[in-house]
């Protein structure tokens, strides 16, 4: 349990009070608007990706650490980032290898994961 | 039940009746349960990182860890009591985007293998994708732009 000792509590609390506010936002846009729950993950990973871009959210994620790169902004911000270093490497290519370089650990676990996790799901029973 | 008498008697009746806006309790269930997932991120990525990791690799192992919980538990239908409860706080983290793959697929698993579970997936995934991947090139191409004309105006 040696890792136990290397734990900062201080960046755990602010992680998690960050992801928590995040979260709340997401809470009120579905409380207050008519958006749909599809249409909030599309804006919260468009906005990361905008917020990324614009070299703000870094300081959240050096802020929160996980609090701010676990939920879909951070996503995002992952995309982006990736976009401006790959461009910084390759150039004009790198715009399109970047950002999906960047994430591909995610996205190939989401689609392998997703998958299997269908295909042994049982579907749901109706009792009611 | 008493009679209600005056119009004040009846409005409290139906004060007392009428839910309470729950924007409160969702906002702050939201809150912790959001806050755990992001700290079992957290604690994920210190583990990765105490045993020499580099932060991309590190950060992509807890994509990896929560998606793979997430995709599972809600094969299990476990997630969906998760969401009821949480709300956002199981959304907008990277479970989320997991949950919202299973649980078309799950769906339409009926329509078969291929078409059912391989194309209904991403139902919700796919938007998120088209706009997160288009938005990061643009965010690419922006900033070749702009660096190119940065350097030529020096």
């Amino acid at each position: 349990m040696d890792w136990l000792q290397n734990i900062s509590w201080m960046a755990l609390l602010k992680c998690f009070i960050a992801g928590g506010l995040i979260c709340v936002i997401g809470q009120i846009l579905i409380d207050k608007t008519k958006l749909t729950p599809a249409r909030i993950l599309v804006v919260f990973v468009t906005t990361g990706a905008i917020l990324g871009g614009l070299g703000i959210y870094k300081y959240l994620v050096d802020f929160a650490g996980a609090g701010a790169t676990v939920p879909l902004t951070g996503f995002g911000y992952n995309l982006a980032k990736g976009a401006i270093q790959a461009v910084q490497e390759h150039g004009i290519i790198g715009a399109f290898t970047g950002g999906v370089t960047a994430s591909a650990g995610g996205i190939a676990a989401a689609v392998f994961f997703g998958y299997i996790a269908s295909l042994i799901s049982k579907p749901k029973m109706k009792k009611e | 039940m008493k009679p209600l008498d005056s119009k004040k008697d009846y409005q409290d009746y139906v004060n007392k009746k009428s839910p309470n806006s729950p924007i409160l309790k969702n906002c702050f269930n939201a809150f912790w349960v959001g806050g755990l997932i992001c700290s079992i991120g957290q604690i994920i990525m210190e583990v990765c990182k105490s045993r020499g990791l580099t932060q991309e690799i590190s950060g992509t192992i807890v994509s990896i860890i929560l998606i793979a919980i997430s995709a599972f538990l809600t094969g299990l239908n476990i997630f969906n009591k998760i969401g009821k409860f949480a709300g956002a706080g199981s959304l907008v983290p990277i479970t989320g985007f997991a949950n919202s793959i299973v649980s078309p697929a799950m769906e339409y698993k009926s329509e078969g293998y291929v078409m059912g579970v391989g194309g209904k997936m991403f139902t919700v995934a796919g938007p998120v994708l088209v706009f997160g991947i288009s938005t990061s090139i643009i965010v690419g191409l922006v900033y070749l732009i702009f660096n190119t004309q940065a350097i030529t105006l020096i």
